[in-house]
This record gives structure tokens, sequence and C-alpha cells, in this order.
């Protein structure tokens, strides 16, 4: 590690310039608070978002249509995996109601979205994205506002198992209220994505629809984990930190504990309910039974394969259980006893199931930083060679 | 016993505390002046710690009154009494040991954070600059604890008498104007005690904080502290200054027990080689 060369003290304490000329070939040197707090402080740090930005506008002309929507689902997941990082991970309080969260988005999204003329559903007939994607964000959020008093009565499991009582509720909710969510086995369209008059599910002159769903949650991504990153590490990310790591010193310390479930609980809610609020607008369809435990466990699974309190790890995570289906499809040629189809046993349903459980495990075991560790691990060894210590 | 000149920081009185039928403290009663290191001394379980534990918030007593730069803040919340300008370092270590001992610092300035969320996640205007001047603040706490090297190292990976120093670091980066260090060298070698001793002046002396210790290490209380309480079973004893407490009576029956005709067999001590242990 190298130490931080100070800015020459001009007394009084004044913050250090933010800006500041900075040598090249040293990249560890920095000569004010500004750069050494920055997003990317390091040249690699740059040269490797540029390159992932570049390839990921440049994929969708690369793949196949089923892949990128693929991808999309992915980035949408990674939007919501990151909210629940952000509760559990960051702030230490264990959900496992996020697809109730989910749910709320979905839901919130459809209903604005939805066509004014159904007499059967209820619809406000905005489709403008932004107007539905806030809508469904800030009504979830609403719902992390009421639930986050529970986290400052109950902690570890017992918030657990709480939180899970929230996803019952929801199916119920969902199975029940048919003029929101069209009732069991019919369901109802979800929230259009309409941009500037343009139907992003409808494929255009210049792009297929799949391109356009892509690139929309790709860029979409790429803001809310931006925005995620930076709660992370301003004051709000480390006084979460503060909770998960020693309540009671937090306190003492001066942060407001009570305050920071409850930001924690909203903007995990918000997060949540943005993503819900895009994912069915994917697929255009939206199912009262979508929102169950197994789809909270996705998202626990993502944050613990990923890397817990990581940002970036959610990100991996999300992208690695939305490609791992695709992956099991391909099992019934290799292993000839499982069956693709859903009526037979072993089936790759069933497999798939099964390795959300295993993958946990076997993380928590070997690797309890998730795919992030494994990249550190990586980096580690190549900043070190071709020495091996 | 010298009386502070100036009005006093912290003015404790009768404050008792009972856990069901257990009475952990009875009756404390004491002030701290103006840039005053006040001491308390006693045997395990005397109820050190739980004195810390009401002034800081997280235990309510049953009686009493504490009253801080004048205003009343018993069963006040700790982070709002930690606003007001009390710090506290714990007495087995405290700290976000997944952060880094930066953002440890930083956290110690939680409760001047003016900037909401949505300034969190633009990082711009009022959130950008509060952080960089977080960030000059704690540098300069890096600098007085000689903190430089473990800057960006998480502090569970720390050796134990560092973590005693950034713990004593995040308290200072509250910017109290009382500090409270439950057995700051508890542990330590000779080496990392007179280290800490040497903070510890400097805070009082340099900083001009009023400090308020319990610590067990009797050489290092004899010699720094301006006034000494003693208390056994959560009674106070006596209080004054460390000269005159050595030699009370009182204070040498708690630490080694009554002279009972044992035949002789028992030599006398004094307080201060008996319990540096």
């Amino acid at each position: 590690m190298t130490a931080v060369e100070n800015q020459p003290s001009t007394g009084g304490g004044e913050p250090a310039p933010a800006k500041g000329r900075r040598p090249l070939g040293r990249p560890m040197l920095y000569t004010a608070y500004g750069q050494d707090m920055a997003l990317l402080n390091t040249g690699a740090k740059k040269v490797a978002v540029a390159v992932l930005l570049v390839v990921g506008l440049l994929l969708p002309f690369v793949l196949e249509d089923d892949l990128l929507r693929l991808l999309a689902t992915g980035a949408v997941l990674a939007i919501g995996a990151i909210g629940l990082n952000l509760v559990t991970g960051y702030a230490g309080q264990v959900s496992l109601g996020h697809a109730f969260f989910l749910g709320i988005g979905a839901y919130t999204a459809a209903v604005v979205s939805g066509d004014p003329e159904d007499d059967q559903l209820y619809g406000l007939g905005i489709t403008f994205l932004p107007v539905w994607l806030i809508a469904g964000g800030l009504a979830a959020a609403a719902v992390g506002f009421v639930v986050a008093p529970l986290a400052s009565r109950l902690r570890g499991l017992y918030l657990a198992i709480v939180t899970l009582g929230l996803v019952f509720l929801g199916t119920h909710v969902w199975n029940e209220w048919d003029a929101v969510t069209g009732g069991i086995g019919v369901g109802r369209p979800a929230a259009d994505p309409v941009l500037f008059g343009v139907d992003l599910s409808r494929r255009t002159e210049v792009f297929s629809a799949d391109q356009q769903l892509y690139l929309l949650m790709t860029a979409l991504l790429v803001v809310f984990a931006l925005l995620g990153r930076n709660i992370a590490r301003s004051a709000i990310g480390r006084s979460f930190a503060a909770v998960r790591d020693r309540d009671i010193a937090a306190e003492v310390t001066g942060v407001d504990v009570r305050k920071v479930k409850r930001r924690a609980f909203v903007i995990s809610g918000f997060y949540a309910g943005c993503a819900g609020a895009l994912l069915y607008s994917i697929t255009g369809y939206l199912d009262p039974s979508s929102f169950g435990l197994l789809v909270s466990v996705q998202f626990v699974a993502m944050v613990l394969i990923g890397g817990v309190s990581t940002i970036s790890g959610s990100i991996m995570g999300a992208f690695f259980i939305a490609l791992l289906p695709r992956l099991t499809r391909e099992l019934p040629e290799y292993l000839p006893f499982l069956s693709s189809s859903a009526t037979e046993t072993p089936n790759v349903f069933q497999v798939e199931t099964l390795l959300y459980g295993l993958l946990i495990v076997a993380f928590l075991l070997l690797e309890p930083r998730g795919l992030f560790g494994l990249w550190v691990r990586i980096r580690n060894y190549w900043k070190a060679w071709p020495f091996s210590y | 016993m010298t009386a502070p000149a100036t009005a006093p920081v912290l003015e404790v009185e009768g404050v008792t505390l009972r856990f069901k039928g257990v009475t952990a403290i009875n009756g404390a009663t004491f002030t701290v002046g103006e840039r005053e290191l006040f001491a308390i001394i006693g045997p395990n379980g005397a109820g050190k710690t739980s004195v810390f534990n009401v002034l800081s918030g997280v235990y309510r007593p049953q009686e009493g009154s504490v009253r801080f730069r004048g205003e009343d803040i018993l069963g006040q919340r700790p982070n709002k009494i930690a606003a007001k300008g009390m710090a506290r370092t714990f007495q087995n270590i405290e700290l976000f040991e997944n952060l880094t001992v930066v953002d440890n610092l930083m956290l110690g300035r939680a409760h001047q954070v003016k900037y909401g969320m949505l300034a969190a996640m633009g990082w711009v205007g009022p959130a950008r600059r509060s952080e960089l001047a977080d960030r000059a603040a704690v540098e300069e706490i890096v600098d007085f604890l000689e903190l430089e090297s473990y800057r960006r190292f998480p502090v569970g990976l720390l050796p134990y008498g560092v973590q005693k120093r950034v713990e004593l670091g995040r308290a200072l980066a509250m910017e109290p104007q009382l500090l409270l260090l439950d057995e700051p060298v508890a542990g330590m070698n000779l080496e990392e005690t007179e280290d800490m001793a040497r903070f510890i002046i400097d805070i009082r002396d340099e900083l001009g904080l009023s400090i308020l210790m319990v610590e067990h290490d009797m050489g290092l209380v004899m010699d720094l502290a301006d006034r000494i309480m003693v208390v056994d079973f959560g009674v106070p004893i006596t209080t004054g200054t460390p000269a005159q407490v050595q030699r009370d009576p009182n204070v040498i029956k708690a630490y080694l027990g009554e002279d009972h005709d044992t035949g002789g067999r028992r030599k006398k001590q004094t307080a201060d080689e008996g319990t540096t242990s």
C-alpha cells in the first residue's frame, strides 16, 4: 500500500482543492483529497470502465436478439441486486422481502402506464418511461419507509423472517386484487417502455426491439450503479456500514441508527421498485405469481455470489444468475438423464433451483467476497506479476 | 480536594443504576472541569464502565442527574449526546472493522453531516464539499495520531495497539469537548502505553479537551490524572488528587481487602504497588 501524499498544509483544516495536476506514471500519488476520493481514482479503473462501456455499446451489433434480451434482463436484475445489497450488504439488515418491493414497483408502473379505457384493469395511461419508472420506485420506497421501523426492533434472523412474511402477504394481495393484477392465471400487460413517443418494445426501422431494450436497460443500469456507488462512498454509505458492523458504537459516535435503517430500506425499496417496473416491460406481461419467495432467494443469491457490500459485485452476481438458466438449458445434451421438460424428473429447472443453493453455499465457504473477491484475487495477482508474493 | 477553577464541563450527581437486584452504580457524584483529566479507578466490576454507559446514553439510570455544559442530558439518545460534544472510546475495541482507518475516522464526523440522500447520490455541491472538508479534518487527526501508514487498511487487519489509536482518533474526529476514555492502554505493551500516554497528554494540553478516563494501569493514572475518583461495588469511596487517593485507607482496603488477623502472614502493601498489574 502506498501512503497518500498530504496536501501541503495551509492550516485551519481548509479543504484541499478538488482537482490538481497528477504526475504521470505514479498512479498512487495523489496531490489533492479530491483525486484520492474520486470514483475512478486510478488510471487502470478509468481505462477498464471505458473499455466496458465501449464493449457494452458494441454488443447489440454482435449478439443474437435472444441473448440481448437475456442481458437486458440481467441489467434490470442488477439494479434490483444493487438495491438489496444496499440494505443487506451495506447496512446489514437482512431482507428476504425483496420480491415484494419488486412487485409493488411492477404493479405501480403497470397501473400508471396501463390503458385507461380498459374497464377490467386500473390504468392511468401515462406511458412515458421516466414517469412510471419513478412512480414504481417511489411506491416501493414508501413501503420501505413503512417497513423500516421493524428493523429498529428486530435484527438478523428475526428480521429475515418478518421480511419473508412480506413476500407471502404480497403474493396474497397480488392474487386477489384483480383490478390491479388481473388475477391468477390472467395477469395484465406490463408498463410500456415509451421514450419520446417511441415504444422501445416494438422494432423500429433502425433497431430490433431487443437491441433497443438492451441499450435502454444498460444505460439505466449505468445510471443506477453510479448513484448507488455515490451513496456507498458518501457519509450515508459509511453510516450504513457502521450500523452493520457495530450498531451501539455507531450510535455513540453520533450516527442516528433508526434514521440509517429507514434510509437503507427506502433506498433499497426504490431500487427494487424501479427494477420491478423495468423487468416485466421486457416481456410485456405481468403475472401475479411472479413475485414469490424464489425471486427473493434469487436476489440473495445474486448478492452473495456477486459480493456483499460491493456495487460491482451486485452487477456481476445479477448477470451470473440471469445467464445461469441459459447454461443449464444446455445440460441435457451432455447429461442425457436430465430432461428439458418440466413434467419429468430430474429436469433442468430442478437443477437450476438446486444450483442457486449450491452456489450460495460454495461461495460462502470458499470465497465469501463472491465474484468480486475472485476479481480482487486476479487483480492482485497481476499487480505483483511476475512475482508471486 | 481541589475544585476546578472554571464552571465544570460535566456534573454528575447521585447517579444510581440498577439491573434488577444488582446496583451497578450507587450514588456517583463528581464533576469534570475545563481541561481537566479526571480518572475513575476501582477493582473489576466496580461500575466504572457503567458510568460511561450512563454518560453516553447507552444506559438510563434510575436516579440522579447528569449535566453536560449545564444541560441535563439524561434520557437523550446516544447520537444526540454525541452531537453535543461528548465522545468516547470503548474498553473492548468497537471499531467498524470492515472499513478503512480513514472511513472510521470520517464516521466520527457523522453527526455534522448536513447533506441528504439525493445530494449523496449525485456527489455534487454540498455533499462533495462536505466530504472534502471532512477528509481534510480527518487527515489532521491521522497526522496527530501518527496513523499515516495505516490509512487505507481495514481496521480489522491492524494490530491491537493501532486499533486502540484509531478508536481514539474516531473519538477526536467528533471534535468533542469531553472525551471519555475507557481503559485506553488495556492490553498494551510498555511502548504502546507510553505512546498512548503521550497522546493523552497532548489531547489535554494542545487540544484543550476535558478527559474522563477509566484505567487499571495505576502508574499511568497517577502520572496523568489531575483528580481521581475511586469506586468499589458501585459506591464512590473517595475523590482527590493522586497523592491524596494513594494515602486513603479506604482505598487500600478496597483494593487489598481488610487486614484481618491472619497471624502476620500478609504484609502491608501500598495501594500503588499492590494494584499495578
